[in-house]
This record gives structure tokens, sequence and C-alpha cells, in this order.
């Protein structure tokens, strides 16, 4: 009895285990460069994008969906931001504000595609992806927009004392997340809609209204990745993000069968990521070898998912 | 001594985790005999078959096939052994032309490529010889049920089966479609195979059979010579046991100047001219046969399929619910069939599954008072006993009575006032289910309503204060308590209603 609890404490903080053994093989391996607190600083601006993106991403796979799109909604408003400010001359905050209402917005219409059409949610996200980064490149021509108020990579560069604003953008947005998912009645059933969908439907939950709402999440907090940019806006800024975006929520535990997993795990999966990469990097590890590792990460996570789903259901 | 048998089953048992499906039935079929299995639902028959194919390992008991024994069928034994049989549905594909099923998974090939021709020319032949009328070329999703039927036949044939077993073959079929399916059954025997015919139709097991089997509650029961046998023998082998089970006893409770649901010919989701009433403190029995359309009416009170024609009324208000969620906030709920697909939310705790329909009533600005959330469930946790280390624990963990119990909970929380049972203690073990009887005299005592969904004939006359038997989507009768009898109830649930036969079915070219 003592043995599993043991075993159990060790289970629900593997992913922790994981990330400290992460930290101290680059930490070694960098002669110390991993953990200097400039470099520190620099994970923490580096993962407050996929970060943030991450939220609405575990609330999607929470119900064993996905969105594909979101790497496409971070270019496109970064561009239509930029766009709004240099050749429209808006002011800045509005240009904001507005931009992240578009994401929203194309978040809904992936809800649409989904809960109304019946889309699956694979394909659908996949077939938004491609269009709103096609229509990044036709506002930007393919080309980066520059030159927009000075004020707009305060987001990206400030920080209060050593910790730069976006990663505490960041964990404000981790609160509101964890908050949603634990303590309104939408968490519970974003759980119940995950764990079954029919029976969830016949408890008196509108699955398809829940539906909507999460895609709209999603595409509301790849709109807040906005705010923590810095500089220029490119038609490339957002391209594949999803890919860690994705890794980071499974890595964290959330099962892409849906029903299971906790905030806390996603940030755990965050750090993860965001470590291997910046430790990937220090090492000089090339670009095409990155995308190896992260690929059987996933796998791996996945894999892991899907054999604890297997001995679960024996 | 074994030799006049082709198969022989021997004191099969299977059990299943708390349920035990088949007790001890055996069953032995000549060649060339058309062999009636009866029994009522629940009985063990669809068991018994999946046995025989390999889709279930029996715990006990021996297989033996022209003498030769076997522990265990797997579906490769089976077919190799000459053993085929036809399901309720079918496995054809649609787009695929009647040739090509009929060689599904072995087509005639010349070399690499596909000899569709041959086939063609093979198939003519099979069909032929079961004086089939079906164009080879044709695509089977063009072709009747009946027709695909006559295919599965046909491939089963092909393969060489000696043993057909057939359940409940013509439950999809037009009259029509039903007598040519009868030719071939004769045909079939006169050309030397066995055939096991499951049918609830006790008319069509007298016309085709040549010995009746019956089993009950996974025991075999007798086996008859068809020409001995008469109809009121087999309802009551099949039904006959005495009233054993012990109903917990309710107090008056009836307010018949009150009613709470009514329905004035209501037809969707297939049922057709539905109209009953259901008064305060009253529970309603709905008797049939497993697809009669009972669980589709209670899909239709309850929100979760359209109604297409007809009026609903709840306390005398027209009411038309669109969905689950509707018909919750009138103080409509169900407690499905399939506890674990449609009733509880296994991943999930057993306060979340309580409070899962008045999340949004105990939520302020969207976040749920903790409280009010934690009190609900530890109460509705005390009041029906839900036997559980702590409300947190998930439902999966839970047995069969006491998920049940956390689904009733839910809808007690939600304030229903008529509760639709489809099935309430399938699968349950028979303490629990005497739990659950009481639970449901409960709720009526308390003056809400009951409609109960049972296929479990004890059940349905010792819980219901009246019953409405439905048979093929239509109703056929209505009982009041004095006339409750187990052979009448089996009489009106397996009643043909007049078909009028315009059901326009294509016909094969």
């Amino acid at each position: 009895m003592k043995n599993l609890k043991g075993n159990s404490l060790i289970k629900s903080n593997a992913i922790w285990i994981v990330f400290i053994i992460e930290v101290i093989i680059f930490a070694i391996a960098s002669g110390g460069t991993f953990v200097t607190g400039s470099n520190i600083v620099n994970i923490a601006r580096q993962v407050s994008y996929y970060g943030i993106a991450s939220i609405g991403m575990t609330f999607v796979i929470l119900i064993a969906g996905i969105d594909l799109s979101i790497g496409s909604i971070i270019t496109l408003v970064n561009v239509i931001c930029a766009f709004m400010m240099v050749n429209a001359g808006m002011n800045m905050w509005v240009a904001v504000l507005l931009s992240i209402a578009v994401a929203t917005l194309i978040g809904v219409l992936n809800g649409a595609m989904v809960a109304s059409v019946g889309i699956p949610a694979l394909i659908a996200t996949f077939a938004t992806q491609t269009i709103f980064e096609g229509v990044a490149y036709l506002i930007s021509g393919g080309r980066p927009i520059a030159g927009f108020d000075s004020n707009f990579g305060l987001f990206g560069r400030w920080s209060i004392g050593p910790i730069p604003i976006c990663a505490i953008i960041m964990i404000l947005c981790f609160a509101i997340g964890s908050f949603i998912l634990n303590k309104t009645y939408f968490g519970r059933y974003f759980y119940a809609i995950g764990g079954n969908e029919e029976a969830a439907e016949l408890s008196g939950i509108r699955v398809n209204r829940v539906k909507y709402l999460i895609y709209a999440l999603s595409g509301l907090f790849a709109g807040l990745v906005l705010l923590s940019r810095s500089g220029s806006a490119q038609s490339t800024v957002g391209k594949g993000l999803e890919f860690d975006v994705i890794t980071c929520v499974v890595l964290g535990g959330v099962s892409v069968n849906g029903g299971i997993g906790r905030m806390s795990g996603v940030v755990a999966g965050v750090l993860i990521i965001g470590s291997l990469t910046n430790g990937m990097i220090l090492m000089d590890v090339s670009e095409y070898t990155q995308m190896v590792v992260k690929g059987i990460v996933l796998a791996i996570a996945v894999g892991i998912d899907c054999i604890s789903k297997k001995r679960n259901a024996l | 001594m074994s030799e006049d048998y082709v198969l022989e089953l021997e004191h099969i048992r299977k059990e299943y985790p708390g349920v035990v499906a088949l007790k001890d039935v055996t069953l032995q079929l000549r060649r060339g005999e058309v062999l009636g299995l009866i029994g009522e639902n629940g009985a063990g028959k669809s068991t018994l078959i999946k046995c025989c194919s390999g889709a279930v390992i029996p715990t006990s008991g021996k297989i033996r096939i022209n003498g030769k024994e076997f522990d265990r069928m797997t579906p490769q034994l089976a077919a190799e052994n000459g053993i085929a049989i036809i399901y309720q549905e079918f496995n054809n594909v649609g787009e695929l032309s009647a040739a090509e099923n009929l060689f599904l998974g072995r087509p005639i090939r010349k070399g690499m490529v596909i000899d569709r021709k041959a086939m063609e020319e093979e198939a003519a032949k099979a069909f032929a010889q079961l004086q089939i009328k079906i164009d080879p070329r044709e695509l089977v999703k063009n072709l009747s049920v009946g027709y695909q039927q006559m295919i599965e036949i046909a491939k089963a044939i092909q393969q060489n089966a000696q043993v057909l077993i057939m359940d409940e073959p013509s439950a999809p079929l037009t009259t029509n479609e039903v007598e040519n399916m009868f030719k071939v059954v004769e045909l079939l025997r006169e050309k030397g195979v066995s055939i096991i015919y499951i049918s609830h139709r006790l008319e069509e097991i007298f016309r085709l059979s040549d010995r009746i089997e019956v089993i009950r509650d996974g025991e075999y029961v007798d086996t008859l010579i068809t020409p001995k046998a008469t109809v009121d023998q087999l309802i009551r082998m099949m039904v006959g046991r005495e009233m054993t089970q012990q109903f917990p006893p309710r107090k008056p409770c009836i307010d018949t100047s009150k009613v709470v649901l009514e329905l004035q010919n209501v037809y969707g989701n297939g049922d057709e001219d539905m109209s009953l009433k259901i008064h305060a403190g009253e529970v309603l029995g709905l008797g049939g046969l497993v697809g009669a359309g009972r669980t589709e009416l209670a899909e239709v009170i309850f929100g979760a399929k359209a109604k297409t024609a007809g009026k609903i009324f709840l306390n005398g208000q027209e009411i038309n619910p669109k969905s689950p969620r509707e018909a919750i906030d009138l103080g409509i709920a169900l407690v499905p069939e399939d506890r674990k697909r449609h009733g509880a939310l296994l991943t999930n705790s057993i306060k979340n599954n309580i409070n899962m329909p008045i999340y949004e009533r105990i939520s302020k600005a969207s976040v749920i008072d903790g409280k009010t959330e934690m009190a609900t469930a530890e109460k509705y946790r005390e009041e029906i006993q839900i036997k559980c280390p702590g409300v947190h624990q998930l439902v999966k963990n839970l047995s069969g009575g006491n998920q049940q119990k956390v689904i009733l909970g839910k809808w007690l929380a939600a304030d229903s006032q008529l509760i639709i049972f489809d099935e309430p203690t399938r699968g349950i073990d028979v303490g629990a289910k005497f739990e659950i009887y009481k639970l449901i005299n409960d709720l009526v005592e308390s003056g809400r309503s009951v409609l109960m969904i049972s296929s479990e004939m004890e059940e349905l006359i010792g819980m219901s204060d009246r019953i409405i038997v439905l048979a093929e989507h239509q109703m056929t009768g209505e009982l009041q308590k004095e006339e409750f009898n187990a052979d009448t109830i089996m009489t009106l649930a397996s009643a043909i209603v007049d078909q009028a036969d315009n059901s326009g079915d294509k016909e094969a070219s």
C-alpha cells in the first residue's frame, strides 16, 4: 500500500522529474552557460510564445480535438496588427485589440466547422491553417512590415526587475487557464465532453456551444501571443508553432483521447520544450537535428499516453 | 453416436465479471435440419452463437463439430469447419457489386489482376443455385435489405458452410422478403445444410423448424419436436419461471387526477403514432422486444431525437424539447440503457457527475459555488447510499449498481419530475437490483413519475402500475395491473402489426 502511494507520487510528478534531469544535463553539457541568469531570462522570453498559445490548445485537446491553425493565427495577427499601425496609422492599442478580436473570430470559424458542420477538427483546422497563412502573405506581400510604434516592442523587450513582461503575461495566462479549468463550470464541461461526448450531451451539456467556445479560446490565446512580440512582423513568425505547442500540451500529460490533463502539467511541458530548444541551440545542434529530436519527443509523449490508456482499459 | 450431429455444444458456460451470461447450455444440431432457438431477451442466445463463431470464448464446456472436439472457437476455425453466421447487421460493402461482395477478401484472380468476369459468372451460378434473382453487377447499396441478406447467405454457402446460424433474419425484412428468405432456408435444408434459426416470431419457428430448443436465463430448458409443440407451451417455457424475485412494497401513491406526461399521436425516431399518459406517482412500464422502438420513444421525450409529428404535454402544457438540456430544465430525465456509453461520465468524479446538469444553476458569473457543489454531491451520496470511499472517486471505479445510483443522483439533483428508466437493472447483480427498485418506489412515493422500459418480464410486471407494449415501432396494447400476464405481454410484443406492405423497397433488377 505504502509502496503504491510512493509509486503514484512519482508518477504524478514524473514530468517535473524529467524537467529537472533535463536542466542538470544541459547545465553540465553547456559548462554552466545554460543556468546563467541571462540564459534563464532568454528561456523565459522564448517559452512565453508557446506557453500562452498552449493554454487554448490544452482546452482543445481536453475535448479530444486539435487546432492546427494557431501558428497561422499568430502570423496573421502579427501582420494585421503591423499593417494597421504602419499602413493605416492606427493607434497601437486599438490595433492590438482588433487583432486579438480577429484571432478569436478565426477560432469561432474553426468552432463552426467542427461543431456545426461536423468536419473533423484535424481537417478543419488544417484548412484554416493554410487559408490564414495565405491571407497573411497577401496582406504583407511576403515582406516584413517594420517601422511601427516604438511602444509596441514594450511587451517583448521590457522587464520588471529581471523578469521579462512577456513571461509575466504568460504566468497570468496560465493562472487564468487554470482558473477556467478548475473553478468555472466550463472547465467541468471540458472534462465531461473529453471523457464521453454522448454522455455529456445526455447530461445536459450543449456540447456544440462548448466546442465553439473552446476553439474561440484557442484563437484568443493564440492572439494574445501578440503581446510577447517585439519588433517587426513577418509572414513566418508563427510557422510551425502549432507543433511545439501540441508537443508541450501532450508532454504535459493532456491525453490526446480527451478528458484527462492538468494545467500544471502543461506548464512543465512548456518548460521542458523551452529548455530543450534553448539547450540545443546553446550546444550548437543544427536546426534539422532539432526537428528530429522534437519529432521524437512528440511521438514518445503520445506513445506514453496511448500505452497508459491501453493499460487502463485492461 | 455423435455422427448424427454436425454441431454439438456441451455444457457451455460463460462468465463475465459479476455476471453469468450462460450457465449451462447444451445444443445438438442434426445434419440437414432447421433448429429453432428461442428465449427471452437476455436469455443468452446471442452469447451462445458468439461461442460458435469464436467471438466469445466460453469459460467452460465443449464444442464439437463433426465429432471433432474444441474447447473454443476462433473466427478462422469456425470458417474452416463450415460454420457461418448471418447477423442482423450485414458485412456487405455498399459501393461494391454483388459479385465482388460475394468474393470479398478472396477474389478470383488472373495473375495480379482481379478477374471480374469469372467472379460475375461464379456469382450468377451461386445466386441461381439459391434461386435468387440478383444481377451480379448491381451495386449492393442499390439492393433491398432482403437481397443484401441473400448475398450474405450466398457468401456463406460459397464458402462451403455446413452450419448456418441466422440471428433474427426476418427482423429487417418486409413480408415479401420474408417469404423469399423462407424459400432459401428450405432449399438449403434440402441440400443438407444445417440451420440454427433464431427468432422472436414463433409462427416463423413453427413454419420452418424441425425441432425447437428453448433457453432461459442462460440455461437449457428443453428441446421439442416442432409438430408436437404448441405456442402456449413455448411461451410458458420461455417465461414460465415462478416469480421468485422480491419486489419491495410500495405505498399507494398514484394521483390519477394529475397527468404529468401526455403524448398525442407522436411520430419520430422511427416510432409511429404513440399516445400515452403518465400520472403523478405512477410507474408506467414499457414492454416489448429489443428493437420494438422503446428506447427510440424515450429519446424523443428526452429531446435527444426529434419528433416529426404529434404533441407532447407536460403537466398540461405543450412542450417540444429540442435538446436534452431543454428536457432537463423542464424536469424530464433519462437513465439510459447503456450506462457506460450514455449514462455515466466514467472518467469524471462522482461529485462532477451528480452536479453536471446543475452546474450553470450553482454558478455565479460562470464560477462554481464550490460549497454547494460539494454539499449536493454529499447529500445524494447519503440519500441514495452510493457506496464509495468519497465523492472524488471516479465513477469508472464503481460497481454497476453504484454507477446507476450516481446517474439517478444526478437527476434528483436536477429536480426531475419525470424519470425515464431504460432497462434500469441491466448488468446489475440481484442485491443491487432490489435497491434500485426501492429507489424507484421512493421516486413515485414522493410524487414523481416513472416511465420504465424493461425487457425483463418479472421486472416489468413486478414494478409497473400499468404496462404499454410496443411491437415494431407501434403500440400494440395497454394492460392494467389486474390484466398483467407474461403470456399476454409476450403475445402483444410479438404481434405482427399489419404492415400494408407499402414499404416501397427497391426491387433488384
